[in-house]
């Protein structure tokens, strides 16, 4: 153990992970209320006139799971199950998991990345500026705007938004994606509505996070303005603005790229609030859905893939930080 | 560190810096303020849930002075005795959660070796997996009906980053003369753990208790405003899941106090645990004093 190397090291820990949150969904599946399989077989005997075996084995398949075997087999087949890409149909919407989440998905990406961009591009900016000019109105401005927005939890904000601006002044609306009216596709009418109904819940999204970038990006750009090296770049006279930028800014922004990667991560799960307030068709929408109304099959396809969404920004994020800081080594 | 016998004497001293730091002071006004409506308040101001439609979200008025919600019923009688929920939640997980931080935190320092190893991997495993859906996830499956449970399910999923940080305090504090000097007397690791080390971490655990506090108010008025744990109907959470999702309050104009009053009542709490525990580190790192 002692010899690993921290690459070898963060698999070892992301693979426990994946088998955790893995026996976890399938705790979860056995906990399914009553006998789901034997409730979906006597419905397929009856829809496509099956014997009650053939019905069975149907069931047993559009859930992934089988009761019927063994512990250790019916852990060995969901798992087999799953690898072959299949997550089970949703109990609710009796269509596959899969579906449901290559649906939802897409927007969830569209609002957090969306957010993401704004609030990192303007906290860092904000915060850089506040470290550059430590005496100015700017710096205890950042502070209180960090301290304040840390004291309002990102749904409540959201639901001042909703009120605000979609009920009573109606300038974005109530909930969805995009208007019924117009075609997805790759047509104006639609990108101009998808971007409509995305204003609120980015918003929201970035409102809160914005001072936490700001803050971080602070603190980074204080310690970098203490090296030496921008104290020579002084000394050889360069311009304020060569050494904010190339000096101070490039170095400083390098630790926040990680948090910035695993904040991608951090995305999917945390959207169950503001996209259930904006009714936002997003992953986080039907999580919130799903658990309101046990559907169970949904639930450990949602979990399953923020899991895995968060041990690959998490990767990503020691990879890009290797890369970008030579002194940190993987292998 | 040296520690006054006289708890008392160091109370008062630890007033005094609060008093003068005029952030800290405004936090522990709040912070009496809230716990006083949670003890004392429903004993003072009796809660009277019978319904009149016809007084239904009426704006603040003598009568009523935040007004009436969606069956004509007072929201400040709500607001008082929801509190006691709201800050039983946010207090138990903060003592749950850092009780189980320190257990894992300091043992994982102090023993060191395979076990430390074991317990890394642990503490990554839980900060990897997303808590928020396994909060919900976990509440709503066992069907959590009381706040104790509801904070103990908080508390399992807020304990990982607390641990981390303990530990590493821990492995600075091991070189330290003291922790090696109880070794080399072979004083027992429980001694060493609590009576030794734990004290010289206390202020930096009681900025994370309140943080914790801080967490749980936020997770577990969440998963309420979605209705997925239904708690008592006063519950701050459960009001605005009302006003939001089910009485249509947030589009009748004359209901906005129904809305605004639980989320103020959360906004000041939330700020007046900010403030206070800036206000804790002041008194603890004298360095900030200014």
């Amino acid at each position: 153990m002692n010899r690993l190397t921290p690459l070898q090291k963060k698999i070892f820990t992301s693979l426990i992970t994946v088998f955790v949150a893995l026996s976890f969904t399938f705790a979860l599946m056995r906990l399914m209320p009553g006998d789901i399989v034997d409730e979906w077989a006597r419905e397929l005997q009856v829809q496509q006139g099956l014997t009650y075996q053939e019905a069975y084995k149907i069931a047993t398949t559009r859930l992934n799971y089988d009761p019927s075997v063994p512990l250790p087999l019916q852990y060995a087949r969901y798992i087999g199950g799953l690898l072959k890409g299949n997550l089970g149909m949703s109990l609710n919407y009796r269509i596959p998991v899969s579906t449901i989440i290559l649906k939802a998905l897409p927007w969830t990406l569209f609002v957090a990345s969306l957010a993401l961009l704004v609030s990192f591009t303007v906290g860092v900016f904000l915060g850089m500026l506040a470290a550059w000019k430590r005496k100015g109105f700017l710096d205890p401005c950042v502070t209180f705007y960090a301290s304040l927005t840390q004291a309002i939890p990102n749904f409540l904000f959201a639901l001042i938004l909703l009120v605000v601006f979609a009920v009573r002044l109606r300038w974005f609306p109530l909930r969805g994606a995009y208007d019924i009216d117009v075609v997805p596709g790759f047509n104006l009418a639609f990108f101009l509505s998808a971007f409509h109904h995305a204003v609120l819940p980015v918003v929201a999204f970035t409102f809160q996070t914005l001072g936490g970038w700001a803050l971080s990006m602070r603190a980074s750009a204080m310690s970098v303005l203490g090296e030496d090296f921008v104290m020579v770049a002084r000394a050889k006279g360069l311009k304020e603005r060569r050494i904010a930028v190339q000096y101070v800014g490039r170095n400083a922004i390098t630790p926040l790229i990680t948090s910035l990667a695993i904040a991608i991560g951090g995305m999917l799960g945390g959207a169950i609030f503001i996209e259930t307030i904006f009714g936002y068709p997003g992953v986080g929408f039907f999580f919130g859905t799903a658990i309101a109304t046990r559907d169970f099959t949904l639930i450990q396809g949602l979990f399953l893939i923020t899991t895995l969404a968060i041990i690959i920004a998490n990767f990503a994020a020691d990879i890009v930080y290797s890369k970008l800081d030579k002194r940190v080594k993987l292998e | 560190m040296i520690m006054p016998r006289n708890t008392g004497k160091r109370l008062l001293e630890s007033f005094t810096i609060i008093k003068h730091n005029r952030r800290a002071f405004f936090g522990l006004c709040v912070l009496v303020f809230f716990i006083l409506m949670a003890t004392a308040g429903p004993v003072v101001i009796p809660l009277d849930m019978s319904q009149d439609f016809l007084m239904r979200f009426q704006g603040p008025s003598w009568a009523h002075i935040l007004g009436t919600d969606f069956a004509g019923r007072d929201i400040f009688q709500q607001l008082v005795h929801g509190s006691t929920d709201v800050l039983t939640i946010a207090f138990a997980t903060a003592f749950f959660g850092s009780f189980i931080a320190v257990l894992v935190g300091l043992s994982a320092g102090l023993v060191g070796g395979k076990f430390d190893m074991l317990m890394m991997r642990i503490i990554d495993i839980f900060l990897t997996v997303p808590n928020f859906p396994i909060m919900i996830i976990f509440a709503s499956i066992f069907r959590i009906n009381d706040p104790i449970s509801f904070a103990l399910v908080l508390a399992a999923w807020s304990w990982p980053g607390l641990a981390r940080a303990l530990r590493a305090q821990v492995l600075s504090l091991k070189h330290k003369e003291f922790v090696e000097v109880s070794r080399v007397m072979a004083m027992p690791y429980r001694h060493i753990m609590f009576k030794e080390a734990l004290p010289g971490l206390m202020p930096y655990l009681m900025i994370n208790f309140i943080d914790m506090a801080r967490g749980a108010i936020t997770a577990s008025v969440g998963i309420m405003l979605l209705g997925l744990v239904p708690l008592s109907v006063t519950n701050w959470g459960m009001m605005l899941n009302f006003a939001t999702f089910q009485t249509g309050a947030i589009y009748v104009p004359s209901a906005l106090s129904y809305l605004l009053s639980p989320m103020l009542a959360i906004i000041l709490f939330q700020y007046g645990l900010i403030c206070f525990a800036s206000g804790v580190e002041e008194i603890f790192d004298p360095r900030l004093r200014s």
